[in-house]
């Protein structure tokens, strides 16, 4: 069998030219509303939000943690559509990226230096650890696929590193669903815990990452 | 290529043709880099058509074209010398000397078009062959196998993709 030759390669190409192009901005926003709206059904179906919302809102420590999940969503969901680019490399997105982990290890050293070190671990420990663990991993998991589907028609340098960043997406909405949620207030409880459940989200997402975001 | 989004065809096989050269010279510049021969660059350059065929909803009409067009390629020629890695254990230099060997290796025109097509199904198979080898249009091709062109349409672009898929995984 002969070599394909490239103007002919080039001829069929340009004939398969006048195929749609699917659209990053329309795949992204199908992803993230049907993701988020599955995520959402699923919270109220199985957690709710917590019966002294109306109180909590009046502390900083609940509001922080709002804040700082929504922060970090908002900046992943940032440096996710960023991604899709060939052009742009995860470095291009730290800035964002760390900002909402800036904000709550600044919570945290605020925490610890007006709360008695006897009470530091009670507060790290909280009253709710393995449910948030069980409960923003699988929040997270339809929302990370349809980031993962709407990634596939980008073109990101690094499948595994892309697919880390959409589980970062996935899981800080999770967690940010999840800490309305979530008796446990403390800085250092979530730092701990929000953390460690986000960062399993990552891990899923750049394991899947490499198997389907290549291109 | 602003034209060639619009669906402009001859416009697009324009832009594709002219990119080929420059990506010709990218990827032997990329290769020599390593100390790698001029072989396989068509290889490549073909890949990275391809990908910036499948890819091109990921280029911003703002921007200019040629610095996207030089990172998918910069991504097709770490690919491709990431599976040379794999297959190279032996210094190539070693072996030519032992062996002296002295005729040029084989000069490849681009991808073996037979392992192209053994990723197809028979009906991809058909179409591929008919356009990319025999020329012949959508339209003909539609008039040939009987099927409506928006079907012949569809098939060669799934065929696309999973030409681009076995290609990575080669």
């Amino acid at each position: 069998m002969p070599d394909l030759k490239t103007d002919d390669l080039i001829r069929t190409l340009a004939e398969d030219g006048a195929t749609r192009r699917p659209s990053l901005a329309g795949r992204m926003a199908v992803a993230l509303l049907v993701g988020g709206l599955i995520a959402i059904a699923l919270f109220a179906l199985l957690l709710g939000v917590r019966p002294d919302i109306g109180s909590a809102l009046h502390t900083w420590r609940f509001v922080l943690k709002v804040a700082v999940a929504l922060l970090a969503y908002a900046f992943a969901l940032w440096a996710c559509a960023r991604l899709t680019s060939p052009q742009v490399g995860v470095r291009d997105t730290l800035a964002g990226l760390v900002a909402a982990p800036v904000l709550l290890a600044a919570a945290v050293g605020y925490e610890l230096l007006t709360v008695s070190p006897d009470d530091w671990y009670t507060r790290a420990l909280g009253s709710n650890s393995r449910v948030c663990l069980i409960a923003i991993p699988l929040l997270s998991l339809a929302p990370l696929a349809g980031a993962l589907a709407a990634l596939r028609v980008g073109a990101p340098q690094s499948p595994g590193t892309a697919g880390a960043v959409a589980g970062l997406m996935a899981g800080t909405l999770a967690a940010t669903l999840y800490s309305v949620h979530c008796p446990d207030d403390s800085p250092l409880f979530v730092a701990l815990w929000y953390s460690l459940a986000v960062a399993v989200v990552a891990l899923l997402g750049a394991i899947a990452g490499r198997r389907v975001l290549q291109w | 290529m602003r034209a060639a989004n619009r669906g402009d065809a001859n416009a697009y096989r324009r832009v594709l043709a002219g990119l080929a050269p420059i990506l010709r010279g990218l990827v032997k510049r990329g290769f020599a880099r390593y100390g790698l021969g001029p072989e396989e660059v068509e290889d490549v350059v073909q890949e990275t058509l391809l990908a910036v065929h499948l890819k091109r909803q990921t280029w911003d009409e703002r921007q200019q074209l040629l610095p996207w067009v030089r990172a998918i390629a910069q991504n097709k020629l770490i690919d491709s010398l990431r599976r040379r890695g794999r297959r190279v254990h032996v210094p190539i230099d070693d072996v030519s000397d032992a062996l002296a060997v002295d005729d040029e290796p084989a000069m490849s025109n681009g991808v073996d078009a037979e392992r192209i097509l053994a990723s197809l199904n028979g009906r991809q198979r058909d179409i591929v062959q008919a356009i990319s080898i025999e020329g012949a249009s959508a339209r003909q091709v539609a008039d040939r196998l009987g099927m409506t062109e928006g079907a012949v349409r569809v098939a060669l672009h799934r065929a696309l993709k999973s030409i681009a898929g076995a290609l990575r995984r080669a």
